[in-house]
Parts: structure tokens; sequence; C-alpha cells
């Protein structure tokens, strides 16, 4: 494909690579998961394939295979996937000159992962460069490792243990991640503040301490920067 | 479930997914949006990483730990320091997963 030789998208490409470490590990911990859970392998896959989010699909095993009603895991998939709401906010400015087919084959790829790379990357969407190319490198290496680990999993299922703590490798990949969004004093609190809501509202239904996190960092964000604002001071 | 079931339910969480990955970028206009919201959702990405990472650091079972021989939180420290020291990706994942399977194997943690 003539993309596969463009600059913006090799480079892309060619950073997401130190992540596919941790997200194989995390891919084949999930794949594992799902073939535990009896859903067959056919569906295990095609759920990997169509819904490409592991926190999701992970936090949607226990519901489907103790059979809970069909709205409890979407209601669970949308408190998980709210967190993509605000990279879609993000990737906005970057994309807008689009087409919207175009947007939306873009917006099936986002992760967690290319959304730390992107930002990391672009922290200010400045006209000029070829967004999409960069994007679709990191997503595509992404979106590939991250399947065939997945399916790796599946199918080879209980032959990996759990005990070999695999899925900790992705831990430590989303906990590089979150570093690299610690720009200044304000996201360090909100890193904070969202970790200890995320431990604190653990036992709430629905995932919803990951909701609860995001909007307790969002107004301790607001209040900082008021605050700052308020006393004139102009910290970068 | 059945297996009609779970393909349903599947094909709904592929659409929940993609609804939400794509919310901001469908619409044609930017939509309105109140200015204190705009600065907070700046925060937003980086509170959903932690939201995602803590719980898995300290919690077993849903319980928060209660020893500090636990291998977990000595691979995140080790992730956090080589982050610190060559603020590279790979070398925290490395470094991290390296420490924590060191413990568990090693010590029993």
């Amino acid at each position: 494909m003539a993309i596969a030789r463009r600059p913006m998208f090799r480079e892309g490409a060619f950073e997401a690579m130190p992540m596919a470490f941790g997200l194989a590990a995390w891919g084949l911990v999930a794949g594992v998961a799902m073939a535990k859970s009896g859903m067959g392998v056919p569906l295990a896959i095609l759920m990997s394939l169509t819904v490409y989010a592991g926190s999701a699909q992970i936090a949607a095993l226990p519901l489907i295979s103790s059979g809970a009603p069909v709205w409890v895991v979407w209601a669970t998939t949308l408190c998980v996937c709210l967190r993509f709401m605000a990279f879609s906010f993000h990737y906005r400015p970057y994309f807008a000159h689009l087409p919207r087919r175009q947007r939306v084959a873009l917006s099936f790829l986002m992760g967690d992962t290319t959304f730390a790379l992107f930002i990391r990357r672009f922290p200010e969407p400045v006209p000029g460069p070829a967004y999409e190319d960069y994007f679709l490198g990191t997503s595509l290496v992404t979106y590939g490792v991250w399947q065939l680990a997945i399916i790796v999993g599946i199918v080879a299922g209980a032959g990996i243990p759990a005990s070999w703590g695999l899925g900790f490798a992705g831990t430590m990949a989303l906990l590089a991640l979150t570093c690299t969004q610690l720009r200044n004093p304000i996201t360090w609190v909100a890193a904070v503040v969202a970790a200890c809501a995320a431990v604190a509202a653990y036992a709430l239904p629905l995932k919803l301490n990951i909701l609860v996190a995001i909007a307790a960092a969002v107004a301790v964000g607001v209040l900082a920067d008021r605050a700052q604002a308020f006393r004139g001071g102009a910290r970068p | 479930m059945s297996a009609l079931e779970i393909l349903l339910t599947t094909i709904g969480m592929g659409l929940i997914t993609l609804a939400c990955r794509a919310f901001f970028l469908f619409p044609k206009e930017d939509l309105p949006m109140p200015h204190w919201l705009r600065e907070g959702l700046r925060y937003a990405p980086i509170a959903a990483l932690a939201a995602v990472v803590a719980p898995e650091l300290v919690l077993t079972q849903g319980q928060l730990i209660d020893t500090w021989r636990d291998a977990r939180i000595f691979g995140a420290l080790a992730g956090l320091g080589f982050y610190a020291w060559r603020r590279s990706l790979f070398g925290t994942i490395v470094c991290g997963t390296g420490v924590m399977l060191g413990l568990r194997f090693g010590l029993g943690w």
C-alpha cells in the first residue's frame, strides 16, 4: 500500500513498536480470559475484532458467563468506554478537515496507547502535519499486535497460566503512558485524584469507578485552573 | 447466555464503543460546550489512564492490599523510577515487569 511509504506513517508505526511488548502480553492475557469464559473460539475472536477494547471485553466476560442481562453488559461497556469520548474530543481539531466517513473510520482505531503517543508527539493541533498518517501508522501496528496476541491467547487458552503475571506488562505499559501525559503540576494532581477515586469507588457496579475518577479529576483540574488564573499566575 | 445472545451482545458492545470513539468526530460542526468543560476535559485522558492503572496495582479481588510485600507495588515503583531516569516507554515496561516477576518468583511475594 502506498500509505506505508509516507514518512508520517512510518514514524507512527516506528514509535508504536516499543509498546508492542506490553500490548502483546496484555492481549495474550485478555485472550486467555476470553477462552476461559467458555464463549467459544469464533465468538471470542469476533468480539475481539469488532469491539477492540481490552478493558471493556474483560469487564464484560464475567457478566456474560454468569448470564447477566444484556443491558448490564452494555451499560458496563459504556462506562468503561466513556474515556474514548475524551480521546475523541481531543482528536477533533486534528481530524476536523477530513471527510466524515474517514473520521469515523479513524475513530474505530482509537485506543489508549495510540492516544498517548499521538498527544506526546503533537501536543498542539497546528495546521500542517499529516496527522492522519501518523495516527494510522501507530494504530495499525497496535491493532495488528493486539489482535495477534489476543487470538493466540484465545486459541492457546488454558495453556498459559495466570500466575505468570503477564497482565502486569500491560499495566506497566499504561503506567508509562500515564507518565507521558504529566505535563504540568495540575496534571499530576489530576492523575493522583483520579487514581485515588478509582480505588476508593472500586466497589461501584458497572465499572462506574472509572467515570467517578474522571469526573473528580476534571473537577479538580477546573478548580486548579481557576485558582491559578485568580492569583494571576501564568505557570506553564 | 446462548451463542445467539452472545453474538447480539457483542454487536451491541461494538456499536457502543464505536459511538464513544466517534462521539466528537462524527458531527459536522463543533459541539457547543461551556468553556470550563472544554478546559476541564484536558484532564480527562490522564485521569482515565490513572483510573485504569491504580486499581490494578493496589487491589486484590477488590480489596485494598494490606501488606507492603506485594510484588506489583515494587514493580510499579521500579517502572516509575526508570521512566523518570530515561523517559523510555519500553524500558519502563521491561523494568517494571522484570522487578515484579523477580520478586514474585524469587521471593514468592
